[in-house]
């Protein structure tokens, strides 16, 4: 037993204070990512999530890459490029210098086949829609013509690529930066598969090549991705980190306590139990963004009751939004009183949502519900987990108290609630929407008839038509007085209640440089830096 | 001794038959699909997915299909990591899993053997009370408790070992096992226990001692025999449960084990990934049960039959 306690001891002695990954990381120029979950795989035209993302901008680059700052979107592949008068036509001239990370060429011709391949249909890839801009894009996807030069996309020359689109959508440079529009390397990709193999081995270690600041070096499930400098990138002069280490940390106290033990340079996000703790305590490593999404209660407005408009306004002025943030949400969340989160890519919209609930109370007694009596109960459905359900308790309260009526919470697994908000069986379900690229329409166009994510039944064909309208518009003032045109029905109307803006709540070593805050949460790699 | 392995093996057909095919049914009344996410996905796009996938096929020949190709050890692809193959992952996660489970019962065995013994020959004595009082609380102490406590004394307050990790850093293995060996440690205390007292009633033990052996020699050479039969009967279910409940630990040391996989395979709605690994941990329970009833025949004659 002495023996044993000394060996344990000893052994526990060993293991004493060692150099952290972070103090490492500043003399190696080794960045730690903490990036949520296992990524669902690293082909840009399969995959759909967040942590994806961080490593697609690492290893890839489109014709053009987020301004890490916000705003308008910088040259990648694309060194620069021009617009017809008319606004359908894009030219881009791709920087002599790209290269893929095998050392080949980035060609025009790169770029035709791998939307080819986006919008071939026996892909499956989740996010073809992002090209349907383009001229017979969508067609070709639904597979109604099966000649794909019929596209609106060609090279001109090896380094030249002209889109056609099918009108004028002044946004379109935009959605670029989103990594389904990147390019794949095609001799790879057919190396290991056919042109629609979602299974394809072409994104192993060994095998993946791509034409991003970063190269993928190894990947071990569960555990970590290790990308590195790649010497082919065209701007390698600006690449200051040799290596990024990426580990899929699911739980948030788990990689609250690596930051904290030195671990991490960032998080994925802060528990949300500790963001007010940090907030009380100036935790200088808390790290607050703005960022592109809406939390927000969807309604169905199939439901007999909630097909009324003044029941949907009803509902929404009884929230006291303020309260919500402030008690509840607790991290620097901001009050939403319109669905597109203001001042995105300057569309600040002019919407009202008025914390009244007597004239909430009024509407409601005209819909027939006098003090909420004869009011069938409510149910607000989420998916679980504690945020959602703190929220969901503060709004039944309200409801309860402002307007008299019984609301019941139902709190499911992600699928359940997934499928049934999908097939519309629910009455108010709680949602949430982060834009793919830095404009209103990535919100406002959510809303419009037979979107697959409209979810609530609502169509109303002036709105339609207003943003329609909107998206032939070349002149940007014009299109936000349109689109503040649409946002305005879209609050009256009321088939969503906007709850919060989102911000990105997480923890920043105070060693990495050029990490700025930008709405889509994009930082590319070759910006950031190591210093102490 | 052969007689018992054919017959377990035997019987154990036919149960991961049935465990696969109700899973494989179970799974698929589930409401919400693997394909399902907050973008909503078109109609087109789900068409083309389930083709892909051979979802769209009638369910009896999806389920003549799957359980073909799992005959020979070909659980598909996964429908969540698109390019990986379930069989790919589950060997991935394997070793990581087992290792953890390896050092987890060899922490539990030994700190429960030793307390367990001293508790039954030190019986009614402080040495008894004390490390049964502990091995309470430890059968009590959910493993999401533990972990998080011993990261936070000696992950970050002493800085003595790494908060989390798996061959990454020095020492990143010590935490995880202790934690997930804790409440079987507390177990093992406890059955040892008892074994030990029996044994030590015994007969034979009296006239060992008669013969005037050394109080230490009838412990560890005559007791020790019998005592510990209730602990190599409860090792088998217990590494099986070690490798098959290792998610909440695997999740609090960021382990790239299996048990993370099989949960979030169910959550992801993953088919064939949940069918594999559910096939693989019921093959690895009845193999892990299959050599705990073979040690309980080698230390008693009795259970050969």
């Amino acid at each position: 037993m002495k023996y044993f306690s000394l060996c344990v001891a000893l052994f526990l002695i060993s293991c004493g204070k060692s150099i952290s990954p972070v103090d490492s990381g500043l003399e190696n120029k080794i960045f730690h990512f903490g990036n949520g979950s296992e990524p669902q795989g690293l082909d840009p035209h399969i995959v759909t999530g967040v942590p994806e993302h961080h490593l697609i901008t690492a290893l890839c680059e489109g014709l053009v890459i987020a301004n890490p700052k916000g705003g308008p979107n910088l040259p990648g592949v694309a060194q620069s490029w021009s617009v017809s008068e008319d606004g359908r036509v894009y030219t881009f001239n791709l920087n002599p210098q790209a290269k893929w990370s095998n050392g080949d060429d980035v060609t025009a011709q790169d770029f035709v086949w791998s939307w080819m391949r986006i919008l071939t249909p026996s892909l499956g890839s989740q996010y073809p829609d992002m090209l349907y801009y383009i001229k017979n894009a969508a067609a070709y996807h639904m597979e109604e013509i099966s000649n794909f030069s019929e596209v609106g996309v060609k090279a001109i020359d090896k380094k030249t690529l002209e889109v056609t689109l099918e009108q004028p959508y002044s946004f379109f440079i935009k959605l670029l930066s989103h990594y389904s529009t990147y390019a794949v390397h095609k001799d790879t990709v057919l190396a290991h598969g056919t042109i629609d193999d979602r299974n394809g081995e072409w994104t192993r270690p060994g095998n993946f090549v791509c034409n991003g600041p970063m190269q993928l070096k190894s990947w071990e499930l569960n555990k970590k991705i290790v990308v590195e400098k790649n010497p082919f990138y065209w701007d390698i002069d600006k690449v200051q980190l040799n290596e990024m280490h990426f580990y899929p940390v699911s739980n948030e106290s788990t990689e609250d306590r690596m930051f904290r033990a030195g671990q991490l340079h960032v998080t994925n996000v802060v528990p949300q139990e500790k963001c007010p703790v940090y907030l009380r305590e100036n935790n200088p490593y808390l790290r607050i963004d703005p960022y592109v999404g809406t939390y927000f209660y969807r309604i169905n407005t199939l439901n007999p009751v909630l097909k009324d408009k003044r029941v949907r306004k009803a509902l929404s002025m009884s929230i006291n939004r303020k309260q919500i943030v402030e008690n509840v949400s607790q991290c620097g969340q901001k009050a939403a009183y319109s669905f597109t989160p203001p001042g995105i890519s300057g569309y600040e919209p002019d919407t009202a949502i008025p914390f009244s609930p007597e004239e909430a109370k009024a509407l409601l007694g005209e819909a027939g519900f006098p003090n909420g009596e004869g009011f069938p109960k409510l149910e607000i459905l989420f998916n679980t987990q504690e945020g959602h359900r703190k929220i969901a308790l503060a709004v039944q309260q309200m409801w309860q108290q402002y307007l008299g009526i019984q609301v019941e919470l139902v709190n499911t697994d992600w699928k359940v609630y997934l499928s049934r908000e999908m097939i519309g069986d629910f009455q108010i379900s709680r949602a949430g929407w982060i834009g793919d690229y830095e404009d209103p329409n990535t919100f406002l166009d959510l809303m419009r008839p037979n979107r697959g994510n409209n979810k609530t039944g609502w169509d109303n064909y002036e709105y339609d038509a207003l943003i329609e309208l909107a998206n032939s518009q070349q002149d940007e003032v014009k299109r936000y007085e349109i689109l503040n045109k649409a946002e305005k029905i879209l609050i009256d109307e009321m088939p969503v209640i906007p709850i919060y803006t989102y911000v990105r709540q997480y923890q920043l070593s105070s060693d990495v440089q050029g990490w700025d805050p930008n709405p889509t949460d994009t930082h590319h790699p070759k910006f950031v830096s190591l210093e102490r | 001794m052969l007689q018992l392995i054919i017959k377990r093996l035997l019987v154990a057909i036919p149960v991961l038959i049935i465990v696969a095919s109700l899973t494989f049914f179970l799974v698929r009344l589930a409401p919400g699909g693997p394909f399902d996410s907050e973008k909503a996905v078109s109609p087109q796009v789900l068409k083309n997915l389930n083709e892909a996938y051979n979802l769209n096929a009638p369910l009896y020949e999806q389920y003549t299909d799957y359980m073909t190709n799992a005959l020979v050890g070909d659980f598909g692809p996964s429908f969540r990591y698109p390019g990986r193959s379930v069989s790919e992952m589950i060997l991935t996660g394997l070793p990581v899993t087992l290792e953890l489970a390896f050092y987890a019962i060899i922490f539990a065995s030994i700190l429960g053997l030793l307390a367990g013994i001293v508790a039954a020959v030190k019986k009614n004595t402080a040495l008894d009370y004390i490390p049964m009082a502990i091995a309470m609380l430890g059968i009590c102490m959910p493993t999401f408790l533990l972990g998080p406590l011993l990261v936070l004394v000696f992950g970050i307050n002493l800085e003595w070992m790494p908060v989390s990790g798996w061959d990454s850093l020095p020492g990143d293995k010590v935490l995880p096992a202790i934690t997930l060996g804790a409440a079987y440690a507390a177990y093992i205390a406890r059955l040892s226990r008892g074994g030990m007292l029996e044994t030590l009633n015994q007969d034979y033990i009296r006239t060992a001692r008669a013969k005037g052996l050394s109080e230490f020699k009838v412990v560890m050479v005559h007791a020790i025999r019998g005592g510990l039969i209730p602990v190599l009967a409860f090792l088998g279910p217990a590494i099986a449960g070690l490798i098959g409940g290792s998610f909440v630990v695997e999740t609090i040391f960021q382990i790239p084990g299996l048990g993370r996989f099989y949960v979030e395979a169910a959550f992801n709605r993953d088919y064939t990934m949940i069918l594999g690994t559910t096939i693989f941990f019921s093959a690895l329970i009845i193999f892990f049960n299959l050599l705990s009833d073979i040690a309980v025949a080698i230390f008693n004659p009795q259970a050969r039959t």
